[in-house]
């Protein structure tokens, strides 16, 4: 398993000298890739365009957007700025894609949220279908498009992962949760026939030290504040010290996890340094 | 802080008295409906013997619980007339009116105020007064009933019937009785304590056949008296409150509401009492109430979501495991044919909690005469009549397909690289197939392969269609043959509309440009994606040369020296299609009613017979559902299997969904297995599990409990 690391998009404080540096530093290792999330009505960067700039100042660490609201944006556009950032990028991209939950950020958005599910399926058939024909520039560095993940836990995701999909992403949570989800993603691929295995992303929330942990449950708390009562549970799982972060590691790899991004929740380098240490340390 | 509880039950007697132990300060309320020395109910049971959390949690009460307690071990299965026990399960038991008894003691003792024969009718108002309500009031909760919208409840009701009874006969273990008369099968949930609990259920067609829907109290327990005579030993059944019921499945989308309503216990979430653990749960409810507040004081609201962060997987996990058990008792008509032993062994791990690994942990020597019965009684060949000394587990023993022995039951398979060319399966496929024959399973089972260059999926797809192919997948099976013991089958199919597709590497049921696709054919002119290309109906003699198509394949299979042939009417591939209603709108005599769609796929399954072998098995893959209301329901083919069943199709392998791009799948690891043993056990004809199995403990639970024959395995 290999371990990502989440840029700060959504925190407050994560400026252009923040982001980039952060950008810089992970691409010198011991991190596999950069995570950026998706809000429109909150006070975070656009995720695509912050991979794009990142994409500038890196030259190794995979680009994954972890994860964008797919219906929210237009299939042409999306399918468009993907392409751009892989080929630009030199195949970097993971596209990680979900339907999204915020109906406010539909509404500013002047998208409908009841289809939004219907609207997905297709979507990832036409992201394909674009990057494959030629109708449409820049051709992906990647053979197919940009590695498309799917996130979700309902029947439906499952679906759209065996059907159009690269592999899944799940959304967060103790290992014993991704493992029950990866498992039906993995039964899911079996079941549609296609050769090869999903691949497995993952992903967790850092703030290590007593201080930083009081700041990442209150931003957790904020940014899943429209989940009601669920906003409360996500905070519970905050990893906040290195032995939490190391059994949280050690538990998704354990489950089969190929990949694991953390995201710090303090937007400070002190939490980069201290997370890159413990896997410097510990992992990798 | 004030509390108000509402149900006097163990679950709000136990998070009273935790909460006042730790809190004294605290007022603490229970209202309970029923007067303080009601002993509705009969013994309740405590899976799990250790309970170390209740120690933990007040130890005082632990000790007059357990001091309370019935011990034992075993499970005794009675089939009929046989009996089966194993043992290491590890039981406690209690009568509710005891245990009620100690916890009302213990209650009082803190300084709980306990307020009997008061209803709550309107809990809002008794939430205005209080800072925190606690709805502990169970099954029928007005708690949960009132604050509906919030907790959002859904409540499943079972079909089977059940009543509850004691008697004064002994019981010394958990006994289930299982008993055919000329109503119908019954079955009995019979266990330990000062009285014992004497649970009778049945179908609903059974418990009408026996006019229990009429008969009084009176005539109902001597109806049971003289059923179960035998296991009664003469003692009198006895019930309190008279009444059959069909079990409610409660779940909750939440559990509590902002800082000031929670629930805890059957109000919560409820498990069918054939896995007996609904007080346990009630109590461990309790216990995680507590420690939500000694996590977060008195922030009511980061405490209950504690409460709930903690609870809800346990709760759920076990709920499932409780919904499989339910399913059990439901259809136990189902598993009747099953040899006596095999039925006891198929009761055990009917929830999927106990496995193959964990009964030989529990009791190593019902396992392993399990073993030696299986190798004995089911395993070809037996030769002798001698039971064996020791026996290798399901897993290992052979299966007969007509002269075929397929030598374990594992299949091995891998899914097409779709580099074949022109048919022509690649090198690396076919190397990566004798990999698999190298790790010692029973059969190799290639992945689809088409029978003419129209019926590939993509330009990818192997085939079976031209000398050529035979000669290639000749030198695989001779290959395999010469280093190993596995047969070798080959899966045979028309992709139909599913044809002219880009490689499945980038995703399913992409269409190739037109420039570079083909022809395709199906029962109806319908494309399989919107924008698709439309294939050309079927007619007459399309009908005939693709049934020659599957013929030419299956003589070429023989010639390649191929063991096993399995055709696949599933996944929306052409035979599948002709039996979906959603893909079948032919007038002619192969559409119509089911009878009449499934003519088409039963001449080509006759056809093939009639080439291929006598002494060589032969075999499908069927659809078990569309997963689409108006598609191919699991009665459908049902029916169909039977009616392959009657031509004496020697194994089903179930699949489900991809009939059509419109579907809503249920993407449960277990959920072919599900369908497959139902098959199985329904039909009665061997299958091929398709199911997600990852573990050998899992093939030798699935084969072990006659739910499965043959087993595909992924990893």
């Amino acid at each position: 398993m290999q371990v990502g690391i989440g840029l700060p998009n959504t925190l407050e404080g994560a400026d252009r000298e923040l982001l980039l540096t952060w950008a810089r530093r992970a691409d010198e290792g011991p991190f596999t890739s950069l995570g950026v999330f998706d809000r429109l009505l909150y006070r975070s960067t656009e995720p695509l365009s912050t991979l794009a700039v990142c994409a500038g100042v890196t030259e190794e660490i995979r680009l994954a957007t972890s994860i964008v609201a797919g219906p929210l944006r237009n299939d042409a556009l999306l399918a468009k700025e993907a392409a751009t950032i892989d080929a630009l990028s030199g195949g970097r991209l993971t596209l990680g894609l979900a339907l999204g939950a915020r109906r406010d950020d539909y509404e500013a958005a002047g998208v409908d949220y009841g289809s939004r599910g219907r609207r997905f399926s297709r979507q990832l058939s036409e992201l394909r279908s674009y990057w494959e024909d030629d109708e449409m520039g820049p051709e992906p560095v990647q053979d197919g498009g940009p590695q498309l993940l799917v996130g979700g836990d309902s029947d439906p995701t499952f679906q759209r992962v065996g059907r159009y999909a690269d592999g899944y992403i799940h959304g967060g949570g103790p290992p014993r949760a991704f493992e029950k989800q990866a498992n039906q993603a993995r039964a899911a691929w079996q079941e549609s026939g296609r050769p090869g295995g999903p691949d497995l992303w993952g992903h967790g929330y850092v703030a290590l030290g007593e201080e930083a942990a009081e700041r990442g449950r209150e931003y957790l708390l904020d940014y899943y504040a429209f989940t009601g009562p669920f906003a409360e549970r996500i905070a519970e799982g905050l990893l906040t010290t290195p032995q939490e972060v190391l059994q949280c590691i050690r538990g998704y790899a354990d489950a089969g996890c190929d990949e694991l991004i953390l995201f710090p929740t303090v937007a400070d380098e002190e939490q980069y340094d201290r997370l890159e240490t413990v896997i410097e340390n510990e992992w990798g | 802080m004030e509390i108000a509880v509402v149900g006097g039950g163990p679950g709000g007697l136990y998070a009273s008295l935790l909460l006042k132990k730790e809190h004294p300060d605290w007022e603490i309320t229970v209202y309970e409906r029923d007067p303080v020395d009601n002993t509705y109910g009969w013994g309740v049971v405590f899976s799990d013997a250790t309970l170390s959390n209740l120690r933990e949690a007040d130890t005082e009460s632990h000790e007059r619980i357990t001091d309370a307690f019935v011990r034992w071990d075993p499970i005794d299965v009675h089939y009929d007339d046989e009996r089966f026990r194993c043992g290491g399960h590890g039981f406690a038991g209690i009568m509710r009116a005891d245990l009620l008894g100690i916890l009302q003691d213990r209650c009082r003792e803190v300084g709980v105020n306990l307020r009997h024969e008061v209803a709550i009718d309107d809990p809002e108002e008794l939430a205005a007064e209080v800072d925190l309500l606690i709805g502990a009031d169970g099954l029928n909760s007005t708690v949960r009933e009132h604050y509906e919208d919030g907790f959002k409840p859904s409540v499943e009701m079972g079909n089977a019937k059940f009543a509850w009874f004691g008697t004064e006969k002994p019981f010394d273990v958990f006994t289930f009785v299982f008993r055919e008369n000329e109503h119908g099968l019954w079955r009995v949930h019979a266990y330990p304590g000062r009285k014992s609990t004497f649970i009778v259920e049945c179908t609903e067609e059974t418990w009408r056949n026996a006019g229990m829907d009429e008969k009084d109290e009176e005539t109902a327990l001597a109806y049971f008296e003289e059923l179960f005579s035998d296991h009664l030993e003469g003692h009198a059944l006895e019930s309190k409150l008279y009444a059959w019921r069909n079990f409610p499945v409660v779940s909750c989308r939440t559990w509590s509401l902002g800082d000031d309503v929670a629930l805890v216990g059957d109000a919560a979430h409820t498990a069918h009492f054939s896995i007996g653990s609904g007080t346990k749960l009630a109590m461990e409810d309790a216990i995680a109430v507590l420690e939500g507040v000694r996590e977060h004081g008195t922030d009511g609201g980061a405490a209950l979501n504690w409460y709930e962060k903690e609870r809800r997987p346990r709760v759920e996990g076990l709920q499932e495991a409780a919904e499989r058990s339910q399913r059990y008792f439901e259809n136990v008509e189902r598993y009747w044919h099953l040899e006596p032993r095999r039925f006891a062994f198929n009761l055990l791990t009917r929830s999927g909690r106990i496995s193959y690994e964990s009964l030989k942990v529990r009791d190593v020597e019902f396992a392993d005469e399990y073993d030696r019965w299986f190798q004995h009684a089911l395993a070809a060949n037996p030769g002798t009549d001698a039971v064996p000394v020791a026996a290798k587990p399901p897993l290992f023993q052979p299966l007969e397909l007509r002269e075929l022995t397929v030598e374990n039951r594992l299949t091995l398979t891998r899914p097409p690289a779709h580099s074949a060319s022109d048919g022509t399966p690649s090198e690396s496929y076919l190397e990566g197939l004798a990999e698999q024959g190298e790790r010692g399973p029973g059969l190799v089972l290639t992945d689809p392969v088409a029978v003419s260059p129209e019926g590939r999926i993509s330009p990818g797809t192997p085939g079976l269609y031209e000398e050529t192919h035979a000669d290639v997948w000749g030198d695989l099976v001779a290959d395999l043959r010469d280093g190993t013991d596995a047969a070798v089958g080959v899966q045979l199919f028309h992709a139909g509309r599913r044809g002219s597709m880009r490689p499945r590497a980038h995703g399913l049921d992409r269409p190739l440009p037109a420039e570079e696709g083909w022809e395709l054919f199906a029962p109806s002119a319908k494309s399989y994606t919107p924008g698709g290309r439309t294939p050309t109906a079927m007619d007459g003699d399309d009908c005939e040369r693709i049934r020659e198509a599957f013929v030419r394949s299956a003589e070429l299979a023989e010639a390649a020296g191929f063991d096993y042939v399995q055709l696949h009417a599933g996944h929306g591939y052409l035979l599948s299609s002709f039996l979906s209603p959603l893909t079948n709108e032919r007038d002619d005599e192969y559409g119509g009613d089911l009878e009449t769609r499934a003519r088409y796929p039963l001449s080509v399954f006759d056809a093939v017979r009639e080439a291929w072998p006598d002494e060589k098995p032969l075999g499908t893959a069927l659809q078990a559902t569309d997963w689409n209301l108006s598609g191919l329901k699991t009665s459908d083919s049902r029916r169909v299997a039977e009616m392959l069943a009657d031509r004496e199709c020697d194994l089903l392998s179930v699949v489900a969904g991809q009939a059509t791009f419109k579907e809503r799948p249920r993407y449960d690891p277990t959920v072919l297995a599900d369908f497959t043993e139902a098959f199985r056990n329904e039909v009665q004809i061997p299958v091929l599990s398709t199911n997600y199995v990852t573990t050998y403990d899992e093939v030798n639970t699935l084969v072990g409990a006659g739910r499965a024959d043959l087993c595909t395995f992924s990893r």
